[in-house]
């Protein structure tokens, strides 16, 4: 007889999901999906509003992610102001949007994925969250907590507060950094590369003993996608696209983003309100590609700042080709912290930084806009067309999660297949289920344009609709 | 100058020895005791359409707006009375559920009247349904714009335009909640023939109603000072009349 495992909504994410499993007459895993039951309708609700405002209004799609949403945004603004932005408010703008991957990623590590390194993904679910990284390992959570406390004071040092700063307008930043917060700013660094580097030593020294995860967490061939600049190195705030395959050929480079309709489709699935895109040429579904840390990993020909380089260089030795599996997303993220952690000093090093030469003013000039830059999670698009009064008309919101949508729905499958042999539903096998989502770090209050409750509630359902088993955990 | 009869009265009984012919309100602000308003502009006639600035007279049970009363002889006065919080707390509120006011996302956050009067008497919840209206942004004009989302009806900008300006572009059509702000004979401010777009209505909007195109999220900054500077200095070029 067969049967559905319903795990809803899934924990320690960013938004809210259920993943479903189904099993065969065997008990063996037939096929498995993970569903976004989310709607946010961002896009239809900025209709009529001044282009101006729609930093603001997608900041508060998400309260960790706002300021990537900011960054899209305002570019799309100044596409639509058809104005080169000054040199100064760029590198502001870049500063902002380093701060704010450093939050999010240390976020994604140690508050949500690092209890399950630390205790072990057999562990007790009581035992397993970030108060027990603290019993534990508290010298890990204090990085932890050091380090997004780090992005975040950069982000209110510029922006004024930390959640949803209006600081970051089309045409370039609405005020210039001030000695003083630069000279705070640049104090701050070598805490943070002293604890990052500790971290990624102690990653290095732990992940061997994760062999079944890291072979069976959406551990297969995708492409990849992410910014890099002229010269192929990591670009996050701007740059041109590039594709990567699975052995690390690059498939497509220097492709502007604004023209993304070109070569990415959206396909729709009637279970979830999350789109998902693939690369038009390949087609639907081999078109299946990676967005994020792991992907900007693998497409990058270096990453451009002294130390990351050293730690990339490492990390491309554990496969040759692109690194596949997921589980590494992680280790990506910590030497993205590394990056724009070194990369924050750079800029901020520049003699024109302090400059008041700030904002371009101009009436819209264009109509239609399209701003892209990578966001923690991955490639962010904000598309917009106005009217001639700058009144939107049109809105599209490509999100890095949704990006990742065919990926995470093949791997929860993989993992599912791995893990689940016996059609009963055990907590572990459910949590790695769980982290597979999370490797991502998937934003989904994002990706369908509310939030989460803790709780976790699973079932299996018979074929007839009856109910043969259920776990309720919160 | 008009002679006038100086007259004593008592305001939270408070001896105030005054003109008669100034009102409540005014004299209220010239001994620094604190009544609120919103369509209150000075510089421009008084209108008494808010109702926050409403007080308590002794002998009467009913309320008065100060802006539009004057004193009299041994007049005891009230203007911090619970009831007249709890009234002045109900009329905010009122006005927050009337229209779509999200202060977050607002050009005027945090430089904004409605939302000063609204942290000032407490209110933090509406508790009344919202009646969210679907509402237009008129931004046909090349440098202002008109939010009707978050206008409160305060007629600030009718009467500088009319009063101030001479223009008389701005004026209401409708009544009660489903009265608007029009421009001209209710056609796109844009196309508006009277309009000289000389910014006056958008400096006195309390709200971010009107606002200067291309201003962000709170990043509107009215100027009201201008008005009662402007008036002087016409008064004294019109030969001191008055």
């Amino acid at each position: 007889m067969s049967k559905t495992i319903t795990i809803d909504p899934v924990t320690r994410i960013e938004g809210h999901s259920k993943i479903t499993i189904q099993l065969d007459d065997q008990g063996r895993v037939a096929d498995a999906r993970f569903h976004v039951t989310q709607f946010r309708g961002f896009e239809k609700m900025t209709e009529g509003r001044p282009f101006y405002e729609m930093p603001s209004l997608t900041a508060r799609i998400c309260g960790i992610c706002p300021v990537s949403h900011l960054m899209a945004s305002a570019k799309a603004g100044d596409a639509l102001l058809a104005v080169q932005i000054p040199e100064t408010a760029a590198n502001l703008r870049r500063i902002m949007n380093l701060a704010q991957i450093i939050q999010s990623h240390a976020l994604s590590f140690f508050h949500l994925s690092s209890p399950d390194f630390v205790m072990g993904f057999d562990a007790d679910p009581v035992e397993r969250n970030i108060f027990g990284v603290m019993k534990k390992h508290p010298d890990l959570a204090k990085d932890g907590i050091a380090l997004r406390k780090f992005g975040q004071s950069i982000i209110e040092l510029l922006g004024g507060k930390r959640i949803h700063p209006a600081w970051v307008v089309p045409g370039g930043v609405s005020s210039p950094l001030t000695q003083e917060d630069h000279n705070t700013i640049l104090a701050l660094v070598p805490d943070a590369l002293e604890r990052i580097q500790r971290t990624l030593a102690w990653y290095k020294d732990i992940f061997g003993n994760f062999d079944p995860e890291i072979r069976s967490f959406a551990n297969f061939p995708t492409l990849f996608m992410g910014l890099v600049d002229a010269n192929g190195e990591l670009s996050l705030y701007d740059g041109k696209l590039r594709i990567v395959d699975a052995v690390g050929n690059i498939v497509a480079d220097q492709l502007d983003p604004a023209r993304y309709m070109d070569f990415i489709g959206e396909a729709v699935e009637p279970d979830s309100y999350l789109k998902s895109p693939y690369y038009k040429p390949m087609g639907y579904p081999d078109g299946i590609y990676r967005v994020g840390p792991l992907a900007r990993m693998n497409i990058i020909s270096r990453c451009g700042t002294r130390l990351a380089d050293q730690e990339w260089a490492e990390f491309r030795m554990l496969q040759r080709g692109a690194v596949l599996s997921s589980f590494q997303y992680h280790y990506a993220r910590l030497i993205e912290i590394l990056y724009c952690t070194e990369r924050i000093e750079q800029i901020l090093n520049d003699p024109d930084i302090l400059s008041h030469h700030v904002r371009a003013h101009a009436q819209p000039n264009a109509f239609e806009g399209i701003g892209t830059s990578e966001a923690p999670r991955g490639t962010l698009m904000h598309h917009y067309k106005i009217d001639e009064n700058g009144l939107i008309t049109w809105v599209n919101l490509i999100i890095a999660t949704g990006h990742n949508n065919l990926a995470m729905n093949k791997g929860v499958l993989q993992v599912a297949r791995q893990f689940i042999r016996s059609g009963k539903i055990e907590e572990p096998m459910l949590n790695r289920v769980e982290a597979v989502i999370r490797t991502f770090d998937p934003c989904l209050s994002c990706s369908t344009h509310a939030m989460g409750q803790l709780a976790l509630d699973v079932r299996l359902i018979g074929p007839d609709g009856e109910l043969v088993d259920s776990v309720r955990r919160g | 100058m008009r002679r006038s009869r100086i007259i004593t009265f008592k305001i939270n009984g408070q001896d105030i020895a005054a003109r008669e012919d100034e009102t409540i309100l005014e004299l209220a602000r010239q001994h620094d005791i604190h009544i609120p308003t919103l369509c209150y502009l000075e510089g421009v006639s008084a209108f008494g359409g808010c109702r926050l600035c409403m007080v308590e007279i002794k002998g009467s049970n009913r309320l008065f707006p100060a802006c539009m009363t004057y004193p009299d002889e041994s007049m005891e006065i009230t203007t911090n009375s619970e009831r007249l919080k709890a009234y002045r707390k109900q009329t905010v509120e009122l006005l927050f559920s009337e229209r779509n006011h999200i202060c977050a996302v607002c050009v005027s956050n945090g430089s904004c009247e409605l939302q000063a009067q609204a942290y000032d008497l407490g209110l933090t919840h509406v508790q009344v349904p919202y009646i969210n209206p679907n509402l237009p942004v008129d931004a046909s004009h090349a440098y202002f714009g008109l939010d009707h989302n978050r206008c409160i009806l305060c007629t600030r900008c009718v009467r500088v335009c009319d009063e101030v300006e001479g223009a008389h572009t701005w004026d209401v059509m409708g009544r009660g909640a489903e009265a608007r702000i029009v421009a001209d004979l209710n056609q796109p401010w844009g196309d508006s023939l009277s309009c000289t777009s000389c910014g006056k209505c958008v400096q006195v909007c309390p709200t971010g109603a009107l606002f200067e195109k291309g201003t962000s999220v709170a990043e509107m900054r009215k100027k009201h000072e201008f008005l009662p500077y402007l008036r002087l200095m016409r008064e004294g070029r019109d030969g001191g009349e008055e």
